[in-house]
């Protein structure tokens, strides 16, 4: 047991700390500075400059083209993107559609898809929820007829995130009405521009426009893109349910939130005029969540090593999905009652510092995370069942 | 980093699992807690001497088995499982690591030698009345007397102090904080019996005459004791992860056979999600507890920091454990009969022990980073 860093692994920090230092464009090092929101073809952009590097995927193989890094030095890489404050990447195509292809896929498909997810030249979203499945995802009811050489798909996804600016669409699909619900399911890669797809945006509760609703009107898509076993994507949708929890861990996330409160307390003023970060109070609320932070942090460490070793994440990646999320809105809330009355302001550049204004709306849209990727109840199901192996009514 | 245990490690944590398993059951501490004796037993004591268990976090030229207090943890969270009540905390951890680190070359080869034999036990005498966890807070006094020196005061919650044979004394000087070595038998000592089932004693020093030998003069003793308290911290934190696991699996299968209803009353939902909250408390303690049990051995801030979050999460989720373990049990959780209260009442010693919640929180919020 060792948990300190080599001088190899010193400097390959010192390396990423440099290149972002001297590779990050002005006008999002601007937005960081200022932990704003940063807008889709930002993140791409972005996107592209790690590829370039060969950065992009830190957990993908050698072979489909990531850079074969260790347990740390991804940690390491992680680490400091987040303290720069760089836009977090899009997780559709490289974290969750991708190792699904690699496992899953066969030859064609790998060469078909994982370049071009690694490139960033196309963008991919997720089509899971239906307004009638939500944590009941198995009872979707998006259809994907047979029709020879393609299958016709008809229904509605929701919660598409940026459809809007996506080139691909991962879907949970119905292929068959036949035995249980979760056997009927395809998983089925689809084109955005397939004549029949239609994709509106909604403004979610910090009024960002990442939600989608996306429709199918008898849409063609070849069978080739079928992904895995005709009416085995429920095994699919489970491996990736896998991924997206490690995912949403989102010890990145809290950490920039947790620097955030406490530039926030340094800035906000208490009763005797004295800054907030030196109030035992609120100092103590502070401590406490980075003392808390600390061992999640550490539950994701162990993650990552599991995985390194080639385990696929199993049922206990759901931990990281429940404590990930709560802290993320422990964070938002923290910081929204560290700014007092400065936390009614919305989307206003001039009432407040321009750090606080992302503030509001991010802790809005933040309830979120204790609902996506499973919602925390599912996750207890799961965990319920799968590990404490407690019995079904 | 590596998180994985050695192969010797994984064969410790099995070797005294077993142990705790076969030969020191809930039972067996149930006698002793009940009977009038110590509370622990002499040979099984002397046994853990051989096995290497008391010497094995201590370096080789003090007569250890030059392991690491990592190794320590192993044995503390093996031992938690069972309840097993011999002075490993305060003897091995306490009073061990303050000769250890204290003391020269004569003072290990008489006072820890025998201790890692099993021969004896040793008790660091640092708390007193009316003080909460500040080691600093010392009434009890040490003088200059000719070649030695004359110790005055009193010491309360002495841990195991009831059975030790020896004490290492925090006292203060006109030169500042001085640890001794002072035998039991110079003292005056009242057992006082501990929620747990475990004893302490308060401990009088009536103008207890020792020699310059006696004084732990290694390095200050203030670093001594800030750094063996941050041992004794993260040991709490390792017993605390075995009592909660026990609890945890304990509940889960209780869940699993109780009857109401005519259902298991573990297909209830709300039932259920409790015993899962459960689960993520161990599991983050678990995380938090390498951390702590790799650093303790550490110098400077990041020791600290990492000791106090594993008790932070010791006071906060070990503690979600224990309570929710006793209310998913029902009535029988409140009976002594029932073995889950006796988890219940050691979890509440281990959080209290070696600063509490708020001692760690506050400690914390002190060092803490600006940004």
């Amino acid at each position: 047991m060792d948990l300190s860093f080599s001088p190899e692994e010193e400097a390959f920090r010192q390396e990423v700390r440099t290149w972002i230092a001297e590779n990050m464009p002005p006008h999002l090092k601007a937005k960081a500075e200022h932990a704003a929101y940063f807008e889709m073809p930002e993140v791409m952009e972005w996107h592209k400059l790690l590829y370039a590097k060969g950065w992009v995927a830190p957990h993908w193989p050698k072979e489909f083209g990531g850079p074969g890094f260790s347990a740390t030095q991804r940690f390491i890489l992680g680490e400091e993107l987040e303290l720069a404050g760089a836009p977090p990447l899009s997780p559709f195509g490289l974290v969750m559609v991708a190792p699904l292809i690699m496992r899953f896929g066969n030859d064609a498909q790998r060469a078909r898809f994982l370049p071009k997810i690694l490139s960033g030249e196309e963008v991919w979203c997720q089509g899971y929820s239906e307004p009638n499945a939500g944590s009941d995802l198995a009872s979707l009811r998006t259809m994907a007829v047979d029709a020879g050489d393609h299958f016709v798909v008809t229904g509605q996804k929701t919660w598409t995130t940026y459809a809007q600016y996506a080139d691909w669409i991962f879907c949970l699909v119905r292929t068959s009405t036949e035995g249980k619900k979760q056997q009927g399911i395809s998983f089925l890669l689809v084109e955005m521009n397939t004549p029949g797809v239609e994709v509106k945006p909604m403004q979610t509760l910090g009024d960002t426009p990442a939600f989608c609703d996306t429709f199918f009107d008898n849409a063609k898509v070849p069978k080739e893109n079928l992904l895995g076993p005709l009416n085995g994507g429920w095994n699919l949708a489970k491996a990736l349910l896998g991924h997206e929890r490690t995912l949403v861990a989102a010890v990145g996330q809290t950490r920039r939130n947790l620097r955030l409160a406490k530039r926030l307390a340094a800035h906000h003023r208490g009763a005797d005029g004295k800054p907030l970060i030196e109030d035992p109070h609120f100092r103590g609320k502070l401590a406490r969540l980075e003392m808390r932070l600390r061992a999640h942090q550490m539950t994701n460490y162990r993650a990552l090593a599991e995985q390194q070793k080639g385990h696929h994440p199993g049922p206990e990646s759901s931990i990281l999905k429940l404590v990930g999320s709560m802290l993320v809105q422990e964070a938002d809330e923290l910081c929204m009652e560290i700014m007092g009355q400065s936390s009614l302001a919305w989307h206003d550049d001039e009432a407040v510092e321009p750090f606080e204004r992302w503030v509001p709306p991010t802790f809005c849209y933040d309830r979120a995370t204790t609902i996506y990727a499973g919602s925390n109840e599912i996750q207890k199901n799961i965990l319920a069942k799968l590990i404490l192996g407690l019995p079904s009514a | 980093m590596d998180f994985d245990l050695s192969d010797d490690q994984k064969m410790l944590a099995k070797t005294v699992g077993d142990f705790g398993k076969k030969e020191s059951t809930l039972e067996r501490f149930r006698k002793l807690r009940d009977a009038d004796g110590p509370g622990w037993d002499k040979a099984t004591w002397k046994k853990m001497g051989e096995l290497g268990w008391l010497s094995i976090p201590f370096p080789e030229e003090v007569g250890g088995l030059g392991g690491s207090f990592v190794d320590a943890g192993i044995v503390l969270e093996q031992l938690g499982k069972t309840l097993v009540p011999e002075p490993y905390l305060s003897s091995v951890v306490l009073g061990g690591h303050a000769l250890w680190l204290g003391g020269a070359s004569a003072q290990h080869e008489k006072f820890l030698a025998p201790m890692m034999e099993g021969d004896t036990t040793l008790s660091l005498a640092f708390t007193e009345r009316g003080v909460r966890f500040d080691a600093r807070c010392c009434t009890t006094t040490a003088r200059r007397d000719g070649d030695g020196w004359v110790i005055a005061g009193e010491k309360s919650f002495v841990l195991d102090g009831h059975s030790a044979d020896h004490f290492v004394v925090a006292a203060m000087s006109d030169e500042g904080m001085q640890l001794f070595v002072v035998d039991a038998a110079d003292t005056a000592r009242k057992t006082v019996r501990l929620m747990d089932g475990h004893r302490a004693a308060h401990v009088t020093l009536a103008d207890v005459r020792v020699g310059e030998d006696r004084r732990l003069s290694a390095r200050p003793a203030t670093e001594v004791l800030e750094r063996v308290l941050d041992f004794g911290a993260a040991a709490t934190v390792a017993e605390g992860l075995g009592v909660a696991f026990a609890m945890l699996w304990m509940t889960v299968e209780y869940l699993k056979t109780r009857e109401q209803f005519d259902v298991k009353i573990g297909t209830f939902q709300a039932l259920q999600h409790r015993a899962v909250d459960m689960f993520v408390e161990v599991e983050l303690l678990k995380s938090i507890h390498t951390e702590s049990a790799v650093r303790a051995s550490e110098d400077g801030e990041e020791r600290a920091r990492a000791v106090s979050a594993a008790k932070l999460q010791l006071a906060q989720g070990g503690q979600l454990v224990s309570r929710q373990a006793v209310q998913l049990h029902g009535g029988v959780g409140v009976t002594d009969e029932h073995d889950i209260g006796l988890y219940f009442k050691r979890m509440h010693s281990l959080v209290t022990l070696c600063g509490d919640e708020a001692t760690h929180v506050a400690r914390y919020a002190a060092s803490m980073d600006a940004t």
